[in-house]
């Protein structure tokens, strides 16, 4: 009993790294842009799909380094001729913008590929578990959390070390002082944008190896990703980490104990900070 | 007094085509139910426009009062009493009571935030119905009821078989619904809801307990959402999750956009050119609909923000 | 009748307007459907086309539309063309699969109504059909009560019934695997009855139930389910997923290593799960409910050759032998009645015998009556990763099971029809 409550923890700090990715990329757009990206998943979709198309060429580290950026350069066009446009409006019409672009990305991705799921192969050697006791520990999984922690590592080194990072910071708390200062806003949105979508792209290469890659693959994580936003705290990047994290273990847990739960219990979870701790663990206070 | 004339011209020509609606649906290639679809999906996008369009606070989680009522009318026709006005009653509760308990934690959120919330927490009620597959048939539907005839003593009203009766017993309790709501709407506390959406700060200051009556309001737009989850329950005399389903909450929110939030009959005409639509789409590109309904969201979003009735209305007063 | 000057004066600015609302009633016009032709034999077909279970919906309407043009080349159903209508269900709401029932059958008045992938949907669609007295026919959903507890004279079925499935599968499991199972079963009807049936024929085989979860339908993650029933120490995993639910749960277990450790292995399986997995994944013990590679029987050949033609070079998978063999049963009830009316039709569908270029099985197929279930072959046998004759050949049949020695008799399957009083 015990080797399964600590498998499944393992197990749940897995999971929860990969919702992190989402999460963090949802949430900086968020922070910044006061925009909620409903179309998230659907980058998520084409990032993997993009990977499974260019493998044949570039192989699937060629893929890995390649269609997170394709992606991210989709999200910087679908920001300056879509998004943009909405910015400063109700938030209602962001909302609905993402929410169409959601629909068009999965109808469009099931007429480019198809809707059968297609195999997407990931080298060999990754995919054996390290060992047969800790067989959930492929090398796959564990290469999986090396990548999210190297991919925010870096971006939190890019939001505490550069310019760019600290314009954002800046913006995050107060858009227009940044605008009097000279900063271009609408550049720094567009790229700041492209960055989510960058995470995103990157987390639907990561997805495709180990699920099956076929156009509904992004629609799943789109949910818990805001639930470990509000739980984290909106703005804080640490406590979106943290809360992806968390509900990763949770529902890892709950899925053995009590599977009928194993869904809503990060809504729950959810629920119970909104009333103890509104501004989520590490949210700032009084910024919503 | 023109104005007033030209606002009655328009009650008078929308019940005119709700009321005859069943002669001349199928000769324009309709059918009854397609009618009784729009007057169901009409009200709910109204019951969602008394928070959305006239408190200012939007709300991404509808679909989840929507799918209570659903649910409170089959489980009650199905479990307790084969009876369409008890099981509409239970429907209406479970609505009601759900929104009045989730109000006070939410109602201090603004905005994006508010909208996420409310998903969230439409969310938990969306899998407690996917996985209490014993009471609610999970993910096949609660099945093995069927809507029942209304007896009145003197006649019965015979909603069981007639697409037709059943299609004037829903206009009667829309008719009922939307009247209750323009008076809430009409009266001092409907004025001050929209005293909060045109202004919150001010409303604050001069002593209205803004999150109060932002609360009611939400508490009013949930008990007709659920009214109108019932009535799409017993229209399909089926429930399913995924009329929970956060998705759902999306299309109530684009109806009432598309038909213009500031108007009180936006959402129903919305409501009108989006089943219609989604028929028509879904027959036409059946593999790919979905894709030419997210171009509507798109489209509608960055040309048509006003809504039909909000671009009829400015071409008037110009 | 007097006419003032002025109220009739056609201004531009008028005309354009008029020009407008005559463009809105052309574009709508699609939606009117302005001819109803009475030479015409309409056929629904209400399956799902987006979703989990889209490219299963979509292969059976390529089926479907084969059988069309075929049943059209013949000069139709009693010398009238037959068109298909296809509307999507969506793959998990069934309040969507009923509206577009009742819009089949109301407004496009169809003859027949085909669907669905989807169990729970396929039984929605069935009460529908029933009540507005349509010949319904289920190409590919599986759960037992729409042929038994819950049947109806107008519902007709192609597929096999779970509990048909798990008999047929469950001697060739204790052999290959062992007697320990643990279920993975997704959570809805056809899951529920799969599970049931295995266990119910499992239990005369002595096999012991060590365990089991409910897996919601469109789960992508299941390693916290994996981790559960390796603990149990089983024989077998049994896998009862279908679709894309299939696909994710056995790359999965396969990259966890499961398949060195334990039977991986299961009822139903279909040629669109193992197309979709890497070659190391497609593993195990299963049995398909039509294949391709036939080379004894015949006609066979001929049905993929056409296949191919209309899918891009793929063989046909047994969905599109279901889309098929569910319109071809429209078109030969109608025959054998010499009627389109509904009540006839399934009278004259009692018992029938398909024609060996319909059935495409050795054994042969046919409609059970009182029940209306189709009873035919079934293959049992195992996946391989890759193919030696043809890539598409992933699968290796080592039995046929003749489904008449498969099948729950009729007084298990506790189908009571109620035919309307002619």
């Amino acid at each position: 009993m015990t080797q399964l409550i600590l498998f499944n923890v393992a197990n749940g700090l897995i999971i929860g790294a990969f919702y992190a990715l989402m999460a963090i990329g949802l949430s900086l757009i968020m922070s910044l842009s006061d925009v909620i990206n409903f179309a998230h998943g659907g980058f998520l979709t084409v990032g993997a799909y993009l990977a499974y198309t260019l493998a044949p060429y570039v192989g699937f580290w060629g893929g890995l380094v390649l269609a997170p950026i394709f992606t991210a350069i989709i999200g910087l066009i679908v920001e300056k001729f879509l998004i943009s446009r909405v910015y400063g409006r109700d938030p209602l019409y962001s909302l609905l913008l993402t929410f169409g672009l959601a629909f068009m990305f999965e109808d469009g991705s099931r007429f480019i590929w198809g809707a059968q799921s297609v195999p997407y192969q990931v080298p060999g050697w990754l995919m054996q578990p390290l060992s047969l006791n800790y067989f959930f520990l492929t090398g796959y999984r564990m290469f999986m959390v090396a990548l999210v922690a190297i991919a925010v590592g870096g971006l939190f080194w890019i939001m505490s070390k550069t310019r760019l990072g600290l314009r954002i910071r800046a913006g995050t708390l107060d858009l227009e002082t940044v605008s009097v200062l000279g900063v271009n806003v609408r550049i720094l949105r567009n790229l700041n944008f492209g960055i989510g979508i960058y995470l995103a792209g990157l987390a639907g290469v990561l997805a495709a190896g180990q699920l099956g890659l076929q156009p509904t693959i992004g629609g799943s994580v789109l949910m818990p990703s805001f639930v470990a936003i509000i739980i984290g705290g909106l703005g804080s990047l640490t406590g979106t980490l943290l809360g992806g994290l968390l509900i990763g273990v949770a529902s890892g847990m709950t899925a053995v104990f009590w599977p009928p739960a194993s869904e809503a219990v990060i809504y729950v979870m959810m629920a119970l900070v909104l009333l103890v701790r509104p501004q989520g663990l590490l949210g700032e206070e009084g910024r919503f | 007094m023109k104005f007033d004339l030209r606002q009655n011209a328009l009650n008078i020509v929308i019940w005119v085509l709700l009321i005859t609606m069943p002669a001349w649906m199928n000769a324009i290639g309709g059918y009854t139910q397609l009618g009784t679809q729009v007057v169901i999906m009409g009200l709910a996008a109204m019951a969602l426009n008394f928070l959305l369009g006239h408190t200012g606070v939007l709300s991404f989680g509808h679909a989840a009062y929507f799918g209570l009522g659903a649910y409170g009318v089959g489980m009650t026709i199905r479990y307790l009493d084969a009876s369409t006005p008890l099981g509409l009653l239970v429907g209406v509760l479970a609505g009601a009571v759900a929104a009045a308990l989730i109000g006070p934690l939410i109602v201090r959120r603004r905005g994006v935030y508010f909208a996420m919330v409310t998903i969230a927490f439409g969310q938990v009620f969306y899998f407690i119905a996917v996985r209490w597959n014993t009471v609610t048939g999970g993910d096949d539907g609660l099945t093995n009821w069927h809507r029942q005839n209304i007896d009145l003593g003197l006649f019965k009203i015979n909603i069981m078989d007639s697409a037709i009766h059943f299609y004037y017993f829903a206009l009667v309790i829309f008719a009922l619904a939307v009247g209750l709501m323009a008076s809430i709407l009409h009266s001092p506390f409907g004025r001050t809801l929209i005293a909060i959406r045109e202004n919150e700060r001010r409303t604050r200051f001069i002593g209205i307990n803004v999150n109060f009556h932002i609360w009611m309001s939400w508490l009013v737009s949930c008990t007709f959402m659920a009214l109108a989850g019932a009535l799409f329950a017993l229209q399909n005399n089926f429930v399913d999750p995924h009329s929970l389903y956060w998705t759902q909450s999306g299309i109530f929110v684009i109806m009432c956009v598309l038909g213009g939030m500031r108007s009180f009959w936006g959402p129903l005409v919305g409501a009108a050119i989006y089943v219609v639509l989604q028929d028509y789409l879904s027959s036409l590109v059946s593999d790919y609909w979905q894709f030419f309904i997210g171009l509507v969201f798109v489209a509608v979003v960055l040309f048509f923000p006003r809504g039909v009735m909000g671009m009829l209305r400015r071409r008037a007063v110009e | 009748m007097t006419t003032d000057g002025n109220s009739w004066n056609p201004t531009r600015r008028r005309l354009l307007q008029a020009g407008a609302v005559l463009g809105t009633a052309q574009l709508a016009s699609p939606f009117v459907q302005l001819a109803r032709a009475a030479d015409v034999v309409r056929i629904g077909m209400d399956n799902p086309l987006t979703g989990t279970y889209a490219a299963l919906g979509k292969n059976e309407q390529t089926g479907a539309q084969m059988a069309v043009d075929q049943i059209n080349a013949k000069g139709g159903i009693l010398g009238r063309k037959v068109e298909l209508l296809i509307e999507d269900s969506t793959s998990g709401d069934a309040g969507v699969a009923v509206q577009k029932a009742r819009k089949l059958i109301d407004r496009d008045q169809v003859n027949f109504i085909i669907g669905n992938v989807n169990s729970a949907l396929a039984q929605a669609i069935a009460n529908v059909a029933n009540e507005k007295r349509v010949f319904h026919v289920v190409p590919g959903g599986h759960t037992d009560s729409v042929t038994g507890k819950n049947c109806h004279w107008s519902t007709f079925r192609v597929c096999n019934t779970t509990q048909t499935e798990a008999n047929a599968v469950a001697s060739a499991l204790v052999k290959k695997a062992g007697k320990k199972w643990y279920y993975l079963t997704p959570d809805y009807a056809f899951g529920h009855t799969l599970q049931a049936g295995l266990e119910a024929a499992g239990k005369k085989l002595g096999v012991t139930k060590v365990g089991g979860a409910l897996t919601p339908l469109g789960t992508t993650d299941f390693s916290s389910y994996l981790i559960k029933a390796q603990a149990a120490n089983p024989d077998v995993i049994i896998f009862l997923q279908a679709g894309d639910d299939a696909v994710n749960a056995l790359k999965q277990a396969v990259q966890f290593g499961l398949n060195k450790r334990f039977h991986l292995a299961g009822a139903q399986q279909e040629l669109e799960v193992l197309e979709g997995l890497p070659p190391e994944a497609r593993v195990g013990t299963w049995v398909f409910e039509w294949y391709w590679n036939q080379p004894n029987v015949p006609h066979v050949a001929d049905f993929v050759a056409e296949t191919r033609k209309r899918t891009g070079g793929h063989v046909p998978t047994a969905r599109h032998y279901f889309g098929h063999t569910a319109i071809w049963t429209c078109a030969l009830a109608a025959q054998k009645a010499n009627s389109l009316d509904a009540v006839k039709m399934a009278r004259a569908m009692q018992g029938f015998e398909l024609p060996p270029e319909i059935a495409l099985m050795p054994d042969g197929a046919f409609y059970r009556a009182g029940q209306n279930q189709m009873i035919g072959d079934l293959y049992v046998g195992h996946a391989q990763s890759k193919g030696a004759s043809d890539p598409e050949d992933l699968f290796v049949v080592d039995q046929v099971v003749d489904g008449k020695k498969v099948s729950p008799t009729l007084a298990e399957t506790m189908c009571h029809q109620d035919w309307p009083k002619a």
